[in-house]
């Protein structure tokens, strides 16, 4: 039900944001989603990808400092008010969302948000409990 | 163990005596040939026989590096060009270097002062000793050597740079004493790791360590990383080079100054006066058997306390603590005094935070800037925006709570920090120069 996501911190200087994309194409491995936080400073990227394992360790090979975190995808019908039924349930049940970020599917009507909690089991079980649709992980990285 | 049990654990009260002829007799030897000390003795009105007890040291004149400069490059030295066999340079960053010779004797002294100095870090005969500091103008390399043959180990001549092939050769050779500047040591554990090679398993178990301020904290972190005993030495050119005082093995607490060969007193650096044994202040140097260039009363700039307790390990000199930084290493930010090694101690009291920083200043208007650059690893990064923020605020309160300072934060991607191979660049003062 977890996605494994990876997150590269990146100086912000020019070119940074390409050599990553880079690296990862090199690798043959493909971005399946991505949002980029950014401050004056530095950005943090996260990613969802076809192969983590396999850009955690080229990512580490070029000096890039990255780390792993465990997101869930939801998937919430692509209309108006359809983010806002989900972010509903969350308050209600007083879930705090630390960041989150969406994509729209390929085929079909879904738009699919990626969030990332605090405490993402609490966040899971609530989520279920109202009958919302968490992607299987399997079912992100490879769409 | 003491290379020189004779001399190095003489009686105070020897010491002292000792310690009033050679510096009568110095000072003959250079109100004699030196028309620097000679007008300077002059001016102050005292004469070498004026000098009746160690005490009366106060009444003699200081030696600045300036007063190096402007005598370049010989003016200082005390006897006829050819009875020089060697001369050394300073690395000057600013304009000319200060030029260091030295006669047979002088060689002779460095020597026996390196081969005591090794032997109360623990080195001896059966060592390999790898030696990275850089041989040249700098007397660090050359110091080292001559003093690693005399205790009768082997010498590996590395000199600087090349860190994958001194990674070699410690590995393949047995290294097991490594000299070279702290900084340097914690960049070969760095490149060791890329490589991967695992630096704690190597025979190494001591490095001896110096030419840069550095922190306890750095120790730690350098013993921990290289699985070595880290020990301090001490020395500068001017004076003599590597060797003029080092930390025992066995305390590992303050630096042995050889007191047969240098006279010290710690002075206020504003007010010139001589501060009591314990009290901090700029360390004063005045070297009693020196016959190429002897110094009298040279400020060093080193800012350090005196502690003429007994030690632990049987050596009667005194001991120095380590430097807590060169008074001019020291920025004045907004008027606030900071010495990079207390920055450097306030990093590393941070969990996951790399031993590599580099201090940016600067000036904005009539403000003076400072900024942090701290590199970022594994374990401290976040994929969340908001903890990378309380680890640089994090940072800057520390920095403020110690210093008075208010400081930028900058979290930067590892390994971009520039890596030094002999003194670490810590500083970088973009502010035009002012006159002081």
């Amino acid at each position: 039900m977890k996605v494994e996501q990876i997150s590269v911190f990146i100086e912000n200087k020019s070119g940074r944001l390409a050599e990553v994309s880079g690296v990862l194409g090199d690798a043959n491995v493909n971005i399946r989603a991505l949002s980029l936080a950014d401050t004056s400073d530095f950005g943090i990227l996260r990613l969802i990808v076809d192969d983590s394992e396999k850009a955690l360790s080229v990512l580490r090979d070029k000096h890039f400092t990255v780390n792993k975190t465990e997101v869930i995808g939801v998937e919430v019908p692509d209309i108006p008010g359809g983010l806002s039924s989900i972010l509903k349930i969350l308050d209600n049940n007083q879930i705090n969302v630390e960041y989150m970020y969406a994509f729209v599917e390929r085929s079909g009507s879904n738009a699919v948000i990626i969030f990332r909690f605090d405490n993402i089991d609490q966040a899971i079980k609530v989520l279920l409990n109202n009958g919302v649709n968490i992607l299987d992980g399997k079912k992100i990285t490879s769409i | 163990m003491i290379w020189n049990d004779d001399f190095e654990t003489l009686p105070r009260e020897a010491i002292e005596s000792l310690q009033l002829r050679r510096l009568q007799q110095t000072l003959e030897r250079v109100y004699a040939t030196v028309p620097f000390y000679r007008e300077a003795f002059n001016q102050l009105g005292v004469k070498p026989k004026d000098i009746k007890r160690l005490e009366d040291l106060q009444r003699l004149p200081f030696t600045l590096k300036k007063d190096m400069r402007d005598n370049y490059p010989y003016g200082l030295f005390a006897v006829p060009l050819e009875q020089i066999v060697r001369i050394h340079a300073s690395s000057g960053t600013t304009g000319k270097p200060t030029v260091v010779g030295y006669t047979k004797r002088d060689i002779e002294t460095w020597t026996e002062l390196m081969a005591r100095s090794f032997y109360a870090a623990g080195a001896h005969q059966g060592d390999i000793i790898h030696n990275a500091y850089g041989y040249g103008l700098f007397t660090g390399g050359l110091g080292a050597h001559y003093g690693a043959e005399r205790i009768g180990a082997s010498v590996i001549p590395m000199s600087g740079g090349n860190t994958k092939k001194q990674l070699m050769i410690m590995q393949d050779f047995g290294s097991t004493v490594l000299t070279c500047t702290p900084s340097y040591s914690l960049f070969l554990a760095e490149v060791a790791a890329e490589e991967g090679i695992d630096i704690r398993k190597l025979k190494l178990k001591v490095g001896i360590l110096g030419a840069e301020p550095w922190s306890e904290k750095m120790r730690q972190e350098i013993e921990a990383k290289l699985h070595i005993k880290a020990i301090d030495i001490y020395g500068l050119s001017e004076i003599l080079g590597p060797g003029v005082g080092i930390e025992c093995i066995e305390a590992q607490n303050g630096l042995h100054v050889w007191e047969d060969h240098f006279l010290l007193e710690i002075i206020d650096p504003d007010t010139q006066e001589v501060l009591p044994d314990g009290e901090k202040g700029e360390l004063v140097i005045t070297t009693i058997t020196k016959e190429g260039i002897p110094l009298i009363r040279y400020r060093t700039r080193d800012i350090t306390r005196l502690n003429r307790e007994p030690c632990i390990c049987g050596r009667t000199h005194a001991r120095i603590e380590r430097l807590s930084g060169r008074s001019d290493d020291m920025l004045i930010i907004r008027g606030v005094n900071v010495f990079p090694s207390q920055i450097e101690s306030v990093l590393f009291n941070i969990k996951g935070i790399e031993p590599h920083y580099q201090l940016l200043v600067d000036r904005e208007g009539t403000l003076d800037t400072l900024e942090v650059l701290v590199e970022v690893d594994e374990q401290t990064f976040s994929d969340e925006v908001r903890k990378l923020q309380q680890l640089s605020g994090m940072i800057q309160k520390q920095i403020k709570d110690l210093l008075g300072v208010t400081c930028k934060v900058r979290l930067v991607e590892p390994k971009t920090l520039a890596r030094s191979e002999g003194k670490a660049q810590r500083v970088i003062d973009n502010r035009t120069k002012i006159s002081s």
